[in-house]
Order: C-alpha cells, then sequence, then structure tokens
C-alpha cells in the first residue's frame, strides 16, 4: 500500500511538483497559499532532483520567469492567491498568445483588491473567463481536496503540454489550509535534454543546423496572420471542449433536484445532499472539475428532469452564468453564495434551497 | 462512526500540533480525516483553533458549526465555543485562567488540569498532549497505538526520543481527566 501522509493543500502542490518532475517553481509569498514555496524551501528539491526554486521580487516578475522557462520547454509553474494572480494576468495573456505550456495555482481568497485572506471563490470570472486580455482560454481545473492537489498538478501539466497553454488550478483557502491525507504516486523523473528537444520542437533549446529557429512570441502585426493564428487557437479550444470535460455526480441517478458546486463548495453540497436525501428530497450534485471546459451538455442533459438547479458559489453569483446557459431555460436556476470568507454551513444552504423551491 | 472535533486556545498551546496528532493518529487506524485552522486574523491575535473531523466515511464539508466535541483552552475559546457543542455533546476544558465557567446543562462537561499534567512531567511542551489523553479517555475513537504511530509521524524525527514522554503525557492526561457535568 502507498504511503498516506497527512497534508496542507498548500503543501500538496509542492511535494507533487518535486515528485512529478517540475523544472522551475517561481513564486511570490501570499496567504492562503505561501505553504507552497515555504514547502519547497524546507525540501530543498535543487539538492536531489536539481528543481529550480526562486522567489521573485513580485507576481508580475515570477509569471515572467514561467514565461521563459516555458518558452524552452520547461515544466514550469507558479502559484499564488487572488490579488497576486490579477498581477499575473497579463503574463499569462502572452504565455497563451505564445502558445506555451504552463502551470498556476490560485489559492483563492476574498476581493476585489486585497479584500481578505479568507477562503473565496470569486475569482472564477476572472480565470474562467479570461485572466488577461485577448481571445484566448485557460484551461481551468477546480481541486475538492489535498489528494486532489496532488493528483491535479501533474494532470495539468498533462494538459498544458498537450495542448500548450496555461492550466490554472482554481483552488481556494480552505483547500489550501486543510490537511487531509494524500497518498503519494509514483515518482516521475525530470525529462532529459533529449527529452525535451524529441517532445517539445517548438522550444528554444539551441539551434541546430538541422532546422530554422524557433521564435517565442506573441506579436504579430499583419492582420491575416493574426487572424490565422486567432482561429488556430479556437480549433485548439474545440478539441479541448470535445476532449477534455470533467465532471463527477453524486445522487443524481433519480434526483429531482440538482446542485451545481465547484472545489470545496462541492463537499459542503455533498452534506446537503445527504440532509435533503434523509428528508425524503430526491438532490443530486454535479461538481464541475474542469471549469473550463465547462460541462454544458452535462448539466444541459440533466436540466431537462430536473424542477430546479441551484448553483452553490462562495462569491455572489459568477458561475451560475454558465449553468443558465447549460439549462438554458430547461428548469428554474437559482444561486446561493456568501462573501468575505464566510462559509455556508449545509444546513444553511438546505434553508435556501427549501426557500428558492417553496418547499417551507 | 463520525466525530467532529473543535480545538481552541491560545498560540503556543499546542492547539494546531494537538490536532495533527490525533488526526494522524486516526489516519493510522484506517480512518478519513480533515483538519481545517483558523488562519484569519484571529490567529495573529494570538488565539488559535483547528477542526478536526474523524470518520469512517469520506468527509464531505470539512466546515461544522456544530460539534460533537469541543475542547477549549482559553476563556475566550469556552465563550466562543460552549455554545456551539451539539445537545447531549461533550466538552472539555482547562480551568486554568477560567473565572466564567461553563453552564450548560445538556451536555457532557470535563475538565483537565493540564499544566499539572506538564508540571508532574517536568516539561511544558507536553501540555498538548495532557489534554489529548483527557480526550482519549472520555472519546477512545482511536487506539494508544494508533495514537503512537501518529506521534510518530507528527514529531520531526530529531525528536524521536521524546515519542515516550508525550506517551506518558497522554497516560497522566487520561487519569486526570475529571467529570464535572454528566447527562
Amino acid at each position: 500500500m502507498a504511503e498516506k501522509i497527512l497534508m496542507k493543500g498548500n503543501e500538496a502542490i509542492a511535494i507533487s511538483a518535486i515528485r512529478n518532475g517540475v523544472d522551475g517553481y517561481f513564486g511570490y509569498p501570499i496567504t492562503p497559499q505561501s505553504e507552497v514555496m515555504e514547502t519547497l524551501m524546507k525540501e530543498k528539491p535543487w539538492e536531489t532532483t536539481g528543481m529550480v526554486v526562486l522567489q521573485a521580487e513580485s507576481e508580475t516578475s515570477s509569471i515572467n520567469m514561467v514565461y521563459g522557462g516555458a518558452g524552452c520547454g520547461k515544466k514550469v509553474m507558479t502559484s499564488s492567491s487572488s490579488p497576486g494572480v490579477s498581477l499575473m494576468c497579463e503574463g499569462l495573456s502572452y504565455i497563451a498568445g505564445s502558445e506555451l505550456p504552463c502551470v498556476v495555482v490560485d489559492v483563492m481568497r476574498g476581493g476585489p483588491g486585497l479584500g481578505t485572506i479568507q477562503p473565496s471563490q470569486s475569482d472564477y470570472n476572472q480565470i474562467v473567463k479570461g485572466s488577461g486580455h485577448g481571445d484566448f482560454h485557460n484551461i481551468v481545473i477546480a481541486p475538492a481536496s489535498a489528494q486532489d492537489m496532488y493528483d491535479f498538478l501533474d494532470w495539468g501539466f498533462e494538459l498544458a503540454f498537450k495542448y500548450r497553454n496555461p492550466v490554472v488550478i482554481l483552488s481556494d483557502g480552505i483547500i489550501g489550509q486543510m490537511m487531509e491525507k494524500v497518498e503519494l504516486r509514483p515518482v516521475k523523473p525530470r525529462r532529459t535534454r533529449e527529452e525535451i528537444i524529441r517532445d517539445c520542437p517548438w522550444a528554444v533549446t539551441g539551434k541546430p543546423a538541422s532546422r530554422q529557429r524557433n521564435i517565442i512570441t506573441s506579436l504579430s502585426l499583419d492582420a491575416d496572420v493574426q487572424e490565422e493564428f486567432n482561429r488556430k487557437l479556437q480549433r485548439k479550444y474545440a478539441a479541448i471542449e470535445e476532449n477534455e470535460v470533467k465532471y463527477d455526480v453524486y445522487m443524481t441517478g433519480d434526483a429531482e433536484y440538482l446542485f451545481v458546486a465547484f472545489g470545496c463548495s462541492s463537499r459542503i453540497c455533498e452534506a446537503v445532499v445527504d440532509i435533503l436525501r434523509s428528508e425524503g428530497i430526491k438532490a443530486g450534485l454535479l461538481r464541475p472539475i474542469t471549469l473550463y471546459p465547462f460541462p454544458y451538455k452535462e448539466i444541459g442533459g440533466l436540466a431537462a428532469g430536473m424542477k430546479s438547479i441551484m448553483s452553490i458559489e462562495l462569491n455572489l453569483g459568477q458561475m451560475v452564468d454558465d449553468v443558465r446557459l447549460a439549462v438554458n431555460g430547461a428548469c428554474p436556476v437559482g444561486f446561493y453564495g456568501r462573501q468575505g470568507g464566510n462559509i455556508y454551513t449545509p444546513e444553511e444552504i438546505v434553508e435556501q434551497f427549501k426557500k428558492f423551491n417553496n418547499l417551507v | 462512526m463520525k466525530e467532529e472535533i473543535i480545538i481552541a486556545g491560545f498560540g503556543g498551546q499546542g492547539v494546531l500540533s494537538m490536532g495533527k496528532i490525533l488526526a494522524y493518529s486516526a489516519i493510522m487506524q484506517d480512518m478519513e480525516v480533515t483538519w481545517m485552522p483558523s488562519y484569519g486574523p484571529e490567529m495573529r491575535g494570538g488565539t488559535a483553533n483547528v477542526c478536526v473531523i474523524i470518520s469512517d466515511r469520506k468527509i464531505g464539508s470539512p466546515i461544522v458549526t456544530r460539534y460533537d466535541t469541543a475542547i477549549v483552552l482559553n476563556q475566550q475559546s469556552l465563550d466562543k465555543f460552549e455554545h456551539s457543542v451539539k445537545p447531549g455533546g461533550t466538552l472539555i476544558y482547562d480551568p486554568s485562567g477560567i473565572s466564567d465557567h461553563p453552564t450548560r446543562k445538556d451536555i457532557n462537561i470535563y475538565r483537565i488540569n493540564a499544566i499539572d499534567v506538564a508540571a508532574k512531567l517536568g516539561n511544558s511542551k507536553v501540555y498538548n498532549m495532557g489534554v489529548l489523553g483527557g480526550f482519549l479517555k472520555v472519546k477512545p475513537i482511536v487506539s494508544l497505538e494508533n495514537v503512537e504511530k501518529g506521534l510518530a509521524k507528527s514529531i520531526p524525527s530529531r525528536y524521536s526520543d521524546l515519542i515516550a514522554l508525550n506517551r506518558e503525557a497522554i497516560t497522566e492526561g487520561m487519569s486526570s481527566i475529571e467529570e464535572i457535568n454528566i447527562i
């Protein structure tokens, strides 16, 4: 049996990075994600795997170090929390515009502005809908446990390299700070220089006589070239939407009422479903695991048989817009959220559910 | 089996590490656990608390507002959490520095003077293990054998010679806990 270790979600990200052959981490401390770099500094992977761990002078700097490392075909990453991620958005746009792979972890706290250091899910719109200028998408995956933090880092790099696109692990203060048992997976060594040259023919790895130089840039001033590049990106996103949607369902088989919730909220909603089921109300839960691509088809498919659907988020209404698009009028869509670091209890959601559905 | 526990006190009393050792012990017993600390402004003000959930099933919400057991080690925590104990639940408190004692009649209340436990063993750092021992006497949800394994996992290896002392503090805590109100 693999060893099970009690660790924080943030620690799981760091340990997973070392064990999955990440080449470089560039970051800047911010609550509630500071344990990522703290753990890396404690583990000193530069002495074992050769992984670089560097505290940059700002988040702007760390994302641009990621940009540089990614251009060389390296597995590079950063992590931050909401205000820090706002500073990284320019860099994410450049990385997407240069079609480079990287993983960014956002351990969300409340905003806007400096907001609060308490947990929140209010970066949904920022990360899923934009995170920078231009017609691009991040691939966005949402962990709900410390084990997910460990596993999604590896999965994130797989997606990032498969599509040459930034991947954001959209976590939150609960998942980052909470300790749970984590099962360590087998170690993946860092790739050798030869392997990078073989697997990343686009990377700047030193120009041999046998090929033209590789240029990493997001700039093209020719209108037709730029338009065609954007169309190419859209074809890539269509493939991502076709192939990579991932979600989980809980008790949806005979459900008459559906909850949609991601990350920490999906765990709280499992408890909500249990309470409602114990009262004879047939409730179920769909947890989007990928937020981009969003499980529109799957939610739309379930909507036809539902009396109502409620989106439950630690913000004041962001993902609910996507739920409405998915449901497309097939049944009423409700919303309940909290802000400022207040976390809803299952009982509180049950009460809101009954109010919305006139069951009181 | 599901036990939802809040442990609260001053920073430095070993609240977070006590929760971690309890959680690790439960993992050794092949149970599911979550350990969710306070990390907000209240922590910066000197009080600390951690919510530990131990269950034989997958744990949904890691955050609860009603607890099966509250372990409170200062007046602020007693004031804050006495009323969050579920009816029929358990409150364990350390009377040192407490002027307003718990008043509820619908819960089981126990008192553990863990400063005495630590003083008896001559090491103030085992204070929290005295408290843990008291809890385990009242709620034997993990075996002492697994607690010892949990200790070994939680304590940095350079301090492994202290496991025996911690174990002793747990035993001492078990025999020191007093019943105050039993329903």
